[in-house]
């Protein structure tokens, strides 16, 4: 950094490397601010941002604030079962006396903590070999990554999900794992698009013929250029990840018994369908809830970067 | 001839990816903890006899030779016994595909008809309340679960207004027609059984219903979108300059062009709905292969299984290949860059 001001002696010598760095970091906060702008222009996405920060509150502090907190644990309380929704239980309670507004509260955990740990075990080998496939493009490497890709976008993720879940020991840590070995696929199908145009881009040539490592211009000439995209795709995954972790504890493959989740609440409370319609349809919509939560915000997240391009 | 070298081009590239399928289900099915052979036979049986399926299922042989045993028979249709029918995984097959085909198509077709319908009339009546109705809807579609919107519909229409059945595929008293393609409204039309094909027809509802809002959101919102792109091209005020009737400009110059991108989405939807399948057969009951297939899995029928999952595969492929071929015949541009590169 500091070689390439001194190219220009005279009028901005004077610049220290500490001084370069803060005027990045004041770039980067007009940039974050601007794409703030951007993103609250559209209040649909602002309502997406807020219904995703009280869920996350309201998931964290599940003890604090859901009414009965014990309810979620092994409870039962046989005198208060299936009561209608009134003032002491706003949503009801189930076929064996708990409190369903707290046990959503609770369940909510497992919805957002599966939405996180799988991407955050998808996306990095996921956009690692897309890179990989998109750099060498035409060698074996892209041949192996990409065919190897293509069977496993051959069906639908759920499917596998599905499979790979009933041969392990049913849990919510390895239906987790299962829906994760099924995801990574459209992240390196993503990357692997973006990394082929980015190769052919002069500021790549440049590196190479300059001696770069092949590290280097992976990481630091193509992934910096393939963020907007990867993080667009991870905002609007998010809600398809819960949806599909609510379908695999909705056949019981997920969270077991007596720990809650929404898709276990749904399908104990259909059997009690319709005179006590409350246990299965409140965590239905608070399903519908979480899941529009996440689709509005990413949609927001989309249209700041789409905006950004134009 | 061009199309015929695409086709079978994508078909043979299509083998190649069920060929690798077949390994990850292999792999799956052998991840899976305990012994195939002594779940086969049940915890009682004399260690001998497990001993000798081990044997007789080539079990203490290396994995690459169990996989070339599975696949031979695979190949030529037998996947073993199923651990809960104790039949043949491929009868079971062959006894429940009809019905998740019949659901399946049903579905698509209401997907379809309404998306199409709904994206239409969005953008005929684009930024007028009918729109916006049908924007919120859309939205709402997109984000609720099938197994959420089957479970509104049974409370619904199956409980509260008490309109249509929610379990099975025909009623219990109704004549079931003799099996011919093993999908009732078919059988019941060609039998003649009016009765019984209204009655089927009835059951089929919800269940599709419910399968198919997701992709009925899907189709209205991207029918809306590409029709409204193209609405404000060139060909479309040179054609109104020209005076053509808007009718014709609307049906014709308008959304043929605009069908293309729905098109290829209702293919992927539609092959999707075979997975969400699993759940929505298993909350109404129906007796397709997803029910089967979930119970499979349920009960770690590994056999079964397999067999599911290979078989959707193939519909899943195929049915990529089915729409890669409408598109090409909707988008005259694909058409004739496949012509001039052959």
């Amino acid at each position: 950094m500091a070689e390439e001001v001194s190219t220009h002696r005279g009028s901005v010598a004077s610049i220290t490397p500490e001084q370069i760095k803060e005027m990045e970091r004041a770039s980067r906060r007009e940039n974050l601010g601007r794409n703030w702008y951007k993103f609250s222009r559209n209040p649909l996405s602002v309502i997406g941002v807020v219904t995703v920060i009280l869920l996350i509150l309201l998931a964290t502090l599940a003890p604090l604030v859901a009414p009965f907190p014990k309810h979620a644990g092994p409870f039962t309380d046989f005198a208060h079962a299936k009561l209608p929704p009134e003032w002491g239980h706003l949503f009801g309670t189930d076929q064996i006396g708990r409190d369903v507004l707290s046990r959503i509260i609770f369940g909510l955990r497992s919805s957002l903590l599966m939405g996180v740990v799988v991407l955050a075990l998808v996306v990095p080998p996921g956009v690692l070999l897309g890179l990989l496939a998109g750099y060498f493009q035409g060698m074996w490497i892209e041949a192996v990554i990409m065919r190897i890709t293509d069977i496993f976008l051959a069906v639908p993720p759920l499917i596998l999900a599905l499979a790979v879940a009933s041969v392990l020991e049913p849990n919510l840590w390895n239906g987790m794992l299962a829906v994760s070995l099924m995801w990574w696929p459209w992240y390196t199908r993503l990357v692997y698009g973006l990394a082929v145009a980015l190769r052919n881009e002069y500021f790549v040539s440049a590196a190479e013929v300059t001696g770069a490592s092949t590290a280097h211009i992976l990481f630091r000439e193509i992934l910096p250029n393939t963020v907007s995209p990867i993080l667009t795709k991870m905002s609007l995954d998010v809600a398809w990840v819960i949806i599909i972790g609510s379908m695999l504890s909705f056949v019981g493959l997920g969270v077991q018994p007596p720990e809650p989740s929404l898709g276990t609440m749904i399908a104990d409370g259909a059997r009690y369908l319709p005179d006590q319609w409350w246990i299965a349809i409140f965590p239905a919509l608070a399903i519908v809830v979480v899941v529009l939560g996440f689709n509005l915000l990413g949609d927001g997240v989309r249209d700041m970067f789409a905006a950004q391009e134009t | 001839m061009s199309l015929l070298n695409f086709l079978v081009r994508r078909i043979i590239y299509s083998v190649f990816v069920l060929l690798g399928l077949s390994i990850v289900i292999f792999l799956i099915a052998r991840v899976m903890p305990g012994d195939p052979a002594r779940m086969a036979v049940g915890a009682r049986a004399p260690q001998w006899v497990v001993d000798r399926l081990r044997e007789q299922m080539h079990l203490n042989q290396p994995l690459v030779v169990q996989y070339g045993y599975w696949l031979s028979d695979a190949v030529r249709g037998d996947f073993g016994l199923s651990l809960i029918t104790q039949r043949p995984v491929t009868t079971d097959i062959k006894e429940f595909l009809p019905a998740s085909l019949e659901l399946v198509f049903f579905s698509g077709l209401l997907s379809a008809v309404g998306g199409i319908g709904l994206g239409i009339v969005s953008a005929r009546y684009k930024d007028t309340w009918i729109d916006n109705v049908v924007r919120v809807f859309s939205y709402f579609g997109i984000v609720t679960p099938s197994f959420v919107f089957a479970i509104l519909f049974i409370l619904l229409f199956g409980f509260t207004l008490n309109w249509l059945p929610i379990i099975g595929r025909v009623h219990e008293q109704t004549a079931v027609p003799p099996l011919v393609t093993g999908a009732i409204t078919v059988d019941a039309l060609l039998a003649g059984q009016f009765g019984t094909f209204f009655d089927a027809l009835r059951h089929l509802l919800l269940p599709a219903i419910s399968l198919a809002m997701g992709s009925i959101a899907q189709e209205a919102r991207i029918t809306r979108s590409s029709m409204a792109d193209n609405l404000s091209k060139d060909y479309i005020a040179s054609a109104r300059a020209l005076g053509i009737p808007e009718r014709v400009v609307m049906g014709r110059f308008l959304l043929k062009p605009s069908l293309i991108p729905t098109v290829s989405i209702l293919g992927l939807d539609i092959a999707s709905t075979l997975s969400v399948a699993f759940l929505v057969e298993l909350i109404f009951n129906w007796p397709g292969l997803a029910r089967y297939g979930m119970n499979a899995m349920l009960h770690k029928d590994l056999n079964a299984i397999s067999a599911v999952i290979l078989v959707l595969g193939a519909a899943f492929v195929t049915v990529n290949i089915i729409v890669d071929i409408i598109v090409a015949q909707l988008d005259p541009r694909i058409r004739l860059s496949a012509t001039r590169s052959a």
